[in-house]
């Protein structure tokens, strides 16, 4: 247990809703928009706090339990991640699966609360859900564990922030593949384009928004913390597995590390103004893609 | 460079497992000029030594050929055929991704058995090679649409192609010249051939060419 | 004088497409063919030099198999002169489905005939490796708009699993040349020749692991285009819808020049030591090859089918012997002379009884004997030949291979060889005997015709040759095939 970690858990909880507001700046931009104000994300979660919350009488304690469970649990994979230099807060051998899970826990909660609701239209959503996260996770385990085996140790501290540039001139082509893969695997869990378009008010082509269609009031401002936080996590995770470099200054490497988390939220934000939705039938062969790189990346460490 | 060489190889292999994902026949094609260039930047890349007037001749035909010619002429066989997709391949999409993918795995266990002697500029030339050829035999055995068919011979080709010019001895410039003459040549026959069946039976699926058997 | 063999055909090949009048033509093609076979006789007389600084030479390995060719090459084209004459242009009907389809122009018919002629003949000259294989798939190139004659669906399909098949195994064949690069690498330094006769001077030095991939590759890559089992599945297709002068080059001549870029990589094998390997190989491809051969030939219903099936047989008795070496080597050359002008003459005579009996199903064909009375005899005198009976040559070559097989104690070979050779005898026998006998029927819409001696002139010369070198084997042909053989390890 490390005190250090907790001003970048402080700052974490900060600024993560500011990394989605990047994100829909850029798409504004893209699309030739001012758009929403960069603190949209703030002024949603304070008016959602203020709310009252409406259950359906068809609905069970499932229902209102888990989006503070969802909550805690995206909390937890942020207490496991060193970021910026800093050391996380625990840190242990083999709390890369720990991490991978306590992530499947928050998304297997919210399926279970759209179950739970007792209407077909979230049911439809968890059933999506539960299928292209159940292709996802593996190629993120494999990710991880490519970063691992570069890396040689076993836990997310050794192998965060770790890499440094003479590593990117040794096995330059498998970062890219890892990063490639990570990076389509976050756009597939967090549901942004091409998996999912988070804009759509078309229920059918939902895959996340409609699991949470029922969640009003308080209980959709943690879920919202909740998703933005699990969107951080995994983009905080992609830019400590690749940024090269470290310098002994805290200042400096907190710098680095938020100039690449801007960078991959702009990043995030071109891919999705950029590129088309997919068709649902094609999502598997995304995923399948993302975990071919993968593999190719693990083939190219390992010989 | 070395890195950089690395990374065209990579590349390649990126396009190989792209090809075996893609149904749109037009995105094919321009997988497959896309490779073409690959080849030639990766001639320019193995290279041992300074550039000099051969090496950029090699390049400059590789890129012509294969990234400029062939997808043009296959364009024109494409139009001439009135077909957008390739049907339902006898191996399905994420099967293939997942050969393609065991094919690479496959060619770095048999390029580790089979090194090559002296020092290769690169040790990801043989099983790059070798998995570009899989590919390619993976598409000619796997597709229905002669396109397809020959864009998977195209693929072959380029496979041994980047044996050739990742070896890079004096003597395989006569035979990368063969292989570009060798290709032409045939992706001419075949674009006529395919012009006739297309003619012949209004599409270019070769399902229609089973008749013949025992 | 070498480069004269090779460019006067395909000279005259460019000038086809330019002349407008048939006859014309026709009597460029004659010409050439006559040109052809008067320098290659004459290279028996006097051995001519090499040409182009070295990379064309005649060595014992290429003399045999070009006279073969140019002999082969000038009885199909007096056959062809009466076939084009018969293949009046405009629509025709289909003997089989009757739907109507047209014949490709006879310039391009003549000119990649010719074509043909030039590229194969490059094969058997070449002395690089490179310039060989470009060769070869010239071969593929020249001969396939040749497949596709009557352009109708079913060539189409022959074709375009000729053009495939044969292309995917030349590719792996260069892929065989590039392995024999870097294997020769050790032993050349800068500048790697790719000339056999360089090869097998330093062969001590080839790094042996690389010479033994390269040499699978170079196998399967020119055994695919020879016609070996498993890769002969081209072969049938091609050979049943191609017309019959231009199967019969297919089985006489294009068949052998891919058999001579195997022979050279095992010259160069044999040079570095690894005879014994490479023969392991050939003969599981042989025996193969010769198993498959009798599975199809045995129920097999289109004649002409059959006759390609027993290419692929033949093929497959050439690598056995190869494979056994010594005695067996040399029978193995003297049978590719002995199978190439007994297969010739029986696809020429399957052009006559098509051409009559307009179907190109077996069991429908009666009474040959009667009906076309020479084609009928030399029908049933080719069936002896082709399954080894004496007195034709295609005897003592199998018998050489059998006595092979037995000298060195391998009685499990000798005896699946004759078991495999009585089976097809069985297959062919039952066929070919059934057409050749018995009253033949009313052919609706053929006039009955006397058989023309432009049709049967070419196969009685390459039937008289087939017999002739069963009894008596001209001295210095058996030199020369000795010297091969020698060339290839048989010692």
């Amino acid at each position: 247990m490390s005190v250090w970690g907790f001003p970048t858990l402080a700052g974490s909880l900060v600024l993560a809703p500011l990394f989605l507001g990047i994100v829909n700046r850029t798409k504004a931009a893209f699309g030739g928009r001012s758009g929403q104000p960069l603190l949209q994300v703030y002024f949603d979660l304070a008016k959602l706090i203020r709310k009252g919350a409406v259950y359906s009488r068809t609905s069970t304690w499932v229902f209102s339990a888990a989006p503070a469970a969802s909550l805690a649990a995206a909390l937890s994979a942020l207490l496991l991640l060193p970021l910026a230099g800093f050391p996380a807060v625990l840190s242990f051998p083999g709390d890369l699966l720990l991490f991978t899970f306590v992530l499947a826990t928050s998304r297997f909660l919210t399926i279970v609360a759209a179950l739970d609701v007792g209407s077909s239209l979230e049911g439809m959503g968890a059933s999506r859900e539960a299928a292209f996260s159940a292709l996802a996770e593996p190629v993120l385990l494999l990710g991880l564990a490519v970063a691992a085996r570069e890396a040689g140790r076993d836990s997310l501290a050794g192998i965060i922030g770790n890499v440094t540039a003479a590593d990117w001139q040794r096995a330059g082509p498998a970062f890219v593949l890892v990063a490639a893969s990570l990076f389509a695997i976050l756009l597939a869990e967090n549901a942004r384009i091409p998996v999912d378009d988070p804009n759509t008010h078309l229920e059918l082509t939902m895959i996340h928004e409609v699991m949470i269609l029922d969640h009003s009031g308080p209980d959709l401002a943690l879920l919202l913390c909740g998703s933005v936080l699990k969107l951080w996590v995994m983009a905080a995770l992609l830019a400590g597995l690749l940024l090269p470099g470290r310098t002994g200054f805290p200042v400096l490497d907190g710098l680095m590390f938020l100039a690449g988390m801007f960078a991959l939220a702009v990043a995030i934000g071109i891919v999705e103004s950029t590129i088309a939705r997919l068709r649902l039938d094609r999502v598997p062969q995304f995923l399948v893609g993302a975990g071919a790189f993968a593999v190719m990346a693990l083939a190219l460490i390992m010989r | 460079m070395r890195v950089l060489l690395d990374t065209l190889m990579v590349l390649l292999v990126f396009t190989n497992l792209r090809l075996l994902g893609l149904s749109r026949l037009s995105a094919s094609i321009r997988t497959v000029a896309a490779q073409g260039v690959l080849l030639g930047l990766i001639a320019l890349a193995a290279h041992v030594g300074p550039w000099n007037a051969r090496i950029l001749l090699i390049a400059a035909a590789g890129i012509g050929i294969k990234g400029v010619a062939f997808p043009l002429l296959l364009r024109r066989g494409l139009r001439a055929a009135r077909i957008r997709r390739e049907a339902e391949p006898f191996v399905g999409y994420i099967p293939s991704v997942l050969a393609g993918v065991a094919a690479f795995v496959l060619s770095l266990g048999i390029a580790a058995r089979l090194p090559l002697p002296g020092t290769p500029v690169s040790d990801l030339i043989v099983p790059t090679a070798l998995t570009t050829m899989l590919v390619g035999l993976l598409l000619i055995v796997s597709r229905k649409k002669a396109l397809s068919q020959a864009l998977g011979y195209l693929v072959f080709e380029n496979g041994i192609y980047v044996f050739g010019v990742g070896v890079a001895y004096e003597a395989s410039a006569l035979v990368e010249m063969g292989v570009l003459l060798d290709v032409f040549v045939g992706v001419f026959v075949m674009g006529i051939i395919m012009f006739h069946i297309s003619r012949e039976f209004d599409s270019i699926d070769t399902t229609h060419l089973a008749t013949l058997k025992e | 004088m070498l480069s004269a063999l090779v460019l006067i055909p395909a000279a005259a090949a460019v000038l086809c497409f330019f002349i407008r009048t048939d006859a014309l033509r026709r009597a460029l093609l004659l010409g050439a063919a006559v040109a052809h076979a008067a320098l290659s006789l004459s290279t028996w007389f006097r051995a001519p030099g090499d040409a182009w600084n070295g990379t064309l030479r005649l060595d014992a390995i290429g003399q045999p198999f070009l006279t073969v060719l140019s002999a082969l090459f000038l009885a199909a084209t007096v056959y062809a002169v009466g076939y084009l004459r018969r293949e009046s242009p405009g629509e025709r009907e289909d003997f089989l489905e009757g739907f109507r389809f047209t014949n490709a122009p006879e310039a391009v018919f003549t000119g990649c005939l010719l074509f043909f002629l030039s590229t194969m003949t490059l094969v058997l000259l070449s002395e690089n490796l490179a310039l060989l294989w470009i060769a070869i798939e010239a071969t593929t190139l020249s001969s396939a708009p040749l497949i596709y004659f009557h352009r109708h669906h079913r060539s189409l399909e022959a074709t375009w699993k000729y053009l495939m098949i044969c292309s995917v195994g030349i590719g792996l064949a260069l892929l065989g040349i590039f392995f024999l690069a870097v294997a020769a690498s050790a032993a050349f330094g800068g500048s790697i020749p790719l000339s056999v006769h360089a090869l097998c001077e330093r062969a001590a030095g080839l790094h042996a692991p690389w010479l033994k991939a390269a040499f699978i590759f170079l196998l399967v890559g020119y055994g695919t285009k020879m016609g070996l089992a498993p890769l002969h599945t081209w072969l049938p297709d091609a050979h049943s819808e191609a017309p019959s002068v231009v199967s019969a080059l297919l089985s006489g001549a294009l068949l052998n020049c891919a058999y001579v870029g195997i022979l050279r990589i095992d010259q160069i094998c044999v040079a570095a030591g690894l005879g014994p390997y490479a023969q392991g190989f050939f003969v599981w491809f042989g025996l193969v090859s010769i198993g498959i051969a009798a599975a199809f030939l045995l129920a097999q219903r289109d004649y002409k089918r059959l006759l390609a099936y027993s290419s692929v047989e033949h093929m497959g008795i050439l690598a056995l012997g190869l494979g056994l070496g010594g005695t067996a080597a040399f029978g193995a050359l003297l049978h590719a002379v002995n199978h190439s002008f007994t297969k010739a003459m029986l696809f020429l005579l399957a052009g006559n009884i098509l051409t009559v009996y307009r179907t190109k199903s077996a069991p429908e064909v009666r009474g040959v004997l009667r009906r076309i009375p020479v084609t009928g005899v030399l029908w049933l005198a080719g069936l002896l030949a082709i399954t080894g009976s004496p007195p034709f040559g295609t005897f003592v070559s199998e018998l050489l291979i059998l006595r092979g097989a037995l000298d060195q104690g391998r009685f499990w070979i000798a005896g699946l060889y004759l078991a495999l050779l009585t089976v097809i005898f069985i297959g062919m026998a039952a066929t070919m005997t059934r057409m050749a006998q018995g009253v033949a029927p009313q052919i609706p819409g053929a006039t009955p015709r006397r058989e023309e001696s432009l049709a049967i002139g070419p196969p009685i010369a390459l039937g008289v040759v087939a017999l002739v070198l069963g009894i008596y084997l001209p001295p210095s042909l058996d030199a020369v095939l000795h010297r091969a053989a020698q060339a290839l390890g048989a010692g």
